[in-house]
C-alpha cells in the first residue's frame, strides 16, 4: 500500500511536471507582472491543454500525498519520492531536448541521494 | 544570460521555495493534530479543509504552483527541480526549530548533499532550449494535425 502510493506519486509527479514544461513552453516567456498581464496569462494558461491535464495530474499526486501522510511518516513519504529527480532529469534530456550537462547529472543525483539520506 | 534574467529567476526561485516550505509545514501541522487517519471517505477529505493550518497550506502551495508554472516559462526542469531542492533542507530545518525533531548525522549529510547539488546546478545556464525552435516545433506540431 505504501509504495503502491509512492509509485502513484512519482508517477503523476513526472507527468505532470514535463506536461507543465510543455504547456509554459507553449505559452511563451512571462515576462510582464503587472496585476493585470497576470490575469492575462492566466485566463490564457486555463485553456492550456498541457496545463490542464498538467494540473489535474499535480491534483492525483497530491491527494496520493496526504493519503500517504495520513499513515507514514513525512521522514518516510519525501525521501520515498526522491526517485523523481533523477526519473525528470532523464525525461528532460530525452523528451525535452534540454542540454543536461555533467553538471546537472550530478546535481540531480546529488540532490536525489541527499533527499533519500533525510529519512535517516 | 544576462543580469536581469539570472536576478528574475533568483527572486522567483526565492518565492517559489519559500511558497512551498511554508504550505508543506502548515499542512502537516494541521494534519498532525487532528489525530485520525484518512481514507474512509470523501467527506473526510472535504473536512479536513475546515482547519486553518489545512486551509492556508493550500493556499501557499496554490502560490507555488502558480510561481512554479512561470519559472518554467523560461527555466529548464532539469535546472528547476534540482535548484528548488533546497526547500528539503529548509523543511528539515524547520522541523528542528518549529516541532523539536532531531536532525541526526544521516541527515545532515543529506542536506550537504541536496546544497551541493543545488549549486551546482546553479550554476549552469537557466534556458538551453532556444525559445524560437521550441515555437517552430509546435507550429510544425499543429500544422500535422
Amino acid at each position: 500500500m505504501k509504495w503502491a502510493l509512492v509509485a502513484v506519486i512519482v508517477g503523476a509527479t513526472v507527468l505532470a511536471d514535463v506536461l507543465q514544461t510543455l504547456g509554459m513552453r507553449h505559452h511563451g516567456e512571462i515576462h510582464d507582472f503587472r496585476p493585470s498581464a497576470l490575469g492575462r496569462a492566466a485566463a490564457a494558461l486555463a485553456r492550456n491543454w498541457y496545463v490542464i491535464v498538467a494540473v489535474a495530474m499535480m491534483a492525483v499526486s497530491f491527494f496520493a500525498f496526504l493519503t500517504l501522510l495520513s499513515f507514514a511518516d513525512l521522514s518516510f513519504a519525501v525521501p520515498a519520492t526522491a526517485a523523481s529527480f533523477v526519473i525528470e532529469t532523464v525525461v528532460a534530456k530525452y523528451f525535452l531536448r534540454e542540454q543536461v550537462t555533467w553538471k546537472r547529472w550530478a546535481g540531480a543525483g546529488l540532490v536525489a541521494c541527499g533527499v533519500a539520506l533525510l529519512a535517516l | 544570460m544576462t543580469p536581469h534574467l539570472r536576478l528574475k529567476t533568483r527572486a522567483l526561485t526565492a518565492i517559489v521555495i519559500l511558497a512551498n516550505v511554508l504550505g508543506n509545514f502548515a499542512m502537516s501541522w494541521g494534519l498532525k493534530h487532528r489525530g485520525t487517519l484518512l481514507g474512509s471517505s470523501v467527506l473526510e477529505y472535504l473536512r479536513v479543509f475546515l482547519n486553518p493550518w489545512v486551509t492556508g497550506g493550500v493556499l501557499l502551495l496554490i502560490l507555488w504552483m502558480l510561481s512554479r508554472m512561470t519559472l518554467l516559462s523560461w527555466a529548464d526542469l532539469s535546472y528547476v527541480l534540482p535548484v528548488t531542492s533546497i526547500g528539503y533542507v529548509l523543511t528539515a530545518l524547520m522541523g528542528r526549530v518549529f516541532l523539536g525533531e532531531q536532525i541526526s548525522a544521516g541527515r545532515w549529510a543529506g542536506t550537504v548533499l541536496i546544497m551541493a547539488g543545488t549549486a551546482l546546478v546553479g550554476s549552469t545556464a537557466v534556458r538551453t532550449t532556444k525559445a524560437q525552435e521550441t515555437e517552430a516545433a509546435f507550429a510544425a506540431a499543429e500544422e500535422s494535425q
